[in-house]
């Protein structure tokens, strides 16, 4: 029989997360040096969820993607922190038990849908294999859910787009396509890699009304990993914002947009361009991201930092600064009348 | 009102396919081959005036970036006549005729294909003034630095090549390598796109600060409502190829009268939204291949009918200064 979420729900203790990522480390052992491009990120995220996990390029929220489905690559390896899923922790299993939660559990939308789809097979083929994978059914059973899975994502007339190859697509439904694959087991937990950047303004929309509609739905936890605040805004529950391979701050989206504690968080914001007055100069800011192969001695962000001083030379703990919010700072900005800490 | 740089009327572009040696075998057989045209951009009027930043905007395949081709004079038009400075350019010869091209600069969306990666910075940014004679041999060093600093580059870093650099300082050497042939009129096709956050912040700053100091005039082409409208006096809207809208970028904003144009700006992401209900326009982008027939957008419209499927909607003006191309215009 298929595994239905709720029984995994239901074995949990109540309340717990669908994922907690305990200060992961995942460190790229090249000839240059050791790239961490993951150094101590933690996060959870709840049964329903959606985690927006934000940064710019080279920051370290694909690896950190990869890093939970278990698909590092040498040199690359996760060399510290747990990933716990209900409870249990990924980083420790075998590659046989991960492949098992792979594409079952826990599923993965990438950028670029032509990295899940095979370009020579058609759709069909390809759906059935994956629920086979898992699933003890009959074909023509998988073939059903196949086709089920296909008009939950939008996709008009299933049965035909079942026989059609993926060139005979268009990008939007191509991920749409891709999205269905990750359903087909209705996981528990989806990391979705920048799964709309690539697609116009409308069909983006489209998308996003879907994926939120499927997570209220099938109570799937979700880690929506951007580089565009706009969509997390209005997408996301909570919001983890990463800066050369950390978490710098965490929290719900709306106090995290309202009020940022991290001034790289500020600056990003700051640097929208609806949030600044048509015509004035767009709040910028200085400098470029650092290469991972040489970071400043304590606060990555220092170089950069409108606020930096003398202590931000150690390094910053992510500390609980208010209820619920994190931060990776030693001078925050904090709502007026509270001091430093 | 400040005289037109650049003006186009009724113009197109087509791309055809023409039939390999099998299928007009076929043809000749009674076979339904045809060839395959793409209406790029289908009669298109757009007037640039000097000063403006007139912001062009679309979803993918709707002409934006052949239209922008155009108006930078590198791909010739189907249709239609293109006037520099009130002068068609095709009747423009020698001189006269180069010195259009040079006044007229394009950036490029990817920095990484548009810089040669086997020519030093010095030689990619400096090599067109040197050509055209705008820079002697004596001051051709001096001239490149202040090119670079001008765009925001250590002019120390003149001897290196492409791949040296990062994204954001590879666009400012395409902005660099612009500016040399000292253009009034710059032609950005999603100069920013590919830029992090904070990067296209810096740049497009970059864009306003030299738009001051040399008097530019810029067509800004992108996808990005959110960059369009910090940029740009007047936007443009393109939908399959047409201009379905067009007005002040206030006015667009808080009065867009076409419904493309009404569904566009309600889809896109704000980062005020909180938890917003996304609904989606219904359906895909048609193929430009076999656009639908009457409005390009009838079957994605809400309020479409009988006649949107059958007559194409001119460009009117419904308010001063505000086009849009919808039949509903005319039915109150």
């Amino acid at each position: 029989m298929a595994q239905s979420p709720s029984a995994y729900a239901a074995a949990a203790p109540a309340g717990a997360p669908t994922l907690e990522v305990r200060n992961l480390q995942t460190h790229f052992f090249t000839r240059a040096g050791v790239v961490k491009a993951v150094d101590g990120v933690s996060f959870t995220v709840g049964r329903g969820k959606v985690l927006g996990l934000v940064g710019e390029s080279g920051s370290g929220k694909t690896v950190t993607g990869f890093s939970i489905l278990g698909l590092v690559d040498a040199p690359g390896r996760i060399t510290g922190g747990e990933i716990l899923f209900h409870g249990q922790n990924l980083a420790r299993l075998s590659e046989e038990e991960m492949r098992r939660l792979r594409g079952n559990r826990i599923a993965m939308i990438f950028q670029d849908p032509m990295m899940t789809l095979n370009p020579v097979l058609r759709v069909d083929t390809q759906m059935i294999e994956t629920v086979l994978a898992h699933s003890k059914v009959s074909k023509e059973e998988a073939r059903q859910r196949a086709r089920d899975t296909l008009g939950m994502v939008g996709i008009p007339s299933p049965d035909e787009r079942l026989k059609s190859y993926p060139h005979q697509f268009s990008g939007g439904m191509r991920q749409r396509v891709a999205i269905a694959i990750a359903l087909l087991h209705r996981p528990e937990l989806i990391v979705a890699d920048e799964p709309t950047t690539a697609l116009d303004v409308t069909i983006q929309a489209q998308i996003l009304a879907e994926v939120q509609k499927l997570c209220a739905e099938t109570g799937t936890a979700m880690i929506w990993i951007t580089h565009d605040l706009s969509v997390v805004a209005g997408l996301a529950d909570d919001i983890a914002v990463m800066y050369a391979g950390r978490v710098v701050e965490r929290g719900p989206v709306s106090e995290v947009l309202d009020a940022p504690l991290h001034p790289y968080t500020a600056g990003l914001i700051g640097s929208v361009p609806s949030r600044n007055k048509r015509g004035e100069p767009l709040r910028q800011i200085p400098g470029m991201t650092p290469s991972l192969l040489n970071l400043p001695q304590g606060c990555a962000f220092q170089t950069r930092c409108p606020r930096a001083a003398e202590v931000c030379r150690q390094d910053p703990p992510l500390g609980e600064l208010l209820p619920g919010r994190q931060a990776r700072c030693f001078r925050p900005y904090l709502p007026s009348g509270e001091a430093a800490a | 009102m400040n005289p037109a740089i650049i003006e186009l009327k009724g113009v197109s572009k087509r791309f055809s396919k023409s039939l390999d040696f099998a299928g007009r075998m076929a043809k000749k057989l009674g076979a339904p081959v045809r060839e395959e045209t793409v209406h790029a951009v289908d009669g298109v009027d757009l007037t640039v005036r000097k000063g403006e930043v007139v912001g062009l905007v679309g979803e993918s395949g709707c002409g934006k970036s052949t239209l922008g081709r155009m108006v930078a004079g590198i791909m010739p038009a189907s249709n239609g006549e293109i006037l520099w400075h009130g002068r068609p350019v095709e009747t423009l010869r020698g001189a006269e005729a180069r010195r259009a091209k040079l006044q007229t600069q394009m950036i490029f969306q990817d920095p990484y294909a548009s810089l040669n990666p086997r020519m030093r910075v010095a030689d990619i940014v400096g090599e067109a003034p040197q050509v055209h004679g705008l820079v002697g041999r004596g001051q051709f060093e001096s001239y490149v630095d202040e090119q670079l600093r001008r765009a925001g580059l250590d002019p120390s870093l003149k001897r290196r090549y492409p791949h040296q650099f990062s994204g954001g300082q590879r666009q400012r050497i395409g902005i660099a390598r612009a500016l040399a042939v000292q253009p009034e009129f710059i032609v950005c096709d999603e100069a920013v796109a590919a830029l992090d956050v904070s990067i296209q912040a810096q740049i497009l700053n970059l864009f306003m600060d030299l738009r001051r100091e040399l008097d530019l005039t810029y067509l800004f082409i992108s996808h990005d409502l959110g960059v369009v409208e910090h940029l740009s006096d007047r936007v443009v809207i393109m939908y399959l190829g047409r201009v379905v809208e067009e007005a002040p970028a206030e006015e667009i904003f808080a009065r867009a009268n076409h419904p493309y144009t009404q569904a566009l700006l309600s889809e896109v992401p704000r980062i005020e939204a909180r938890k917003k209900t996304f609904a989606g326009v219904k359906g895909e982008i048609p193929s430009p291949l076999n656009p639908p027939p009457g409005c390009h957008f009838h079957p994605r419209c809400p309020h479409a009918f009988e006649r949107c499927r059958i007559e194409r909607p001119a460009l009117r003006e419904v308010a001063p200064g505000h086009k849009s191309a919808c039949h509903l215009n005319d039915k109150s």
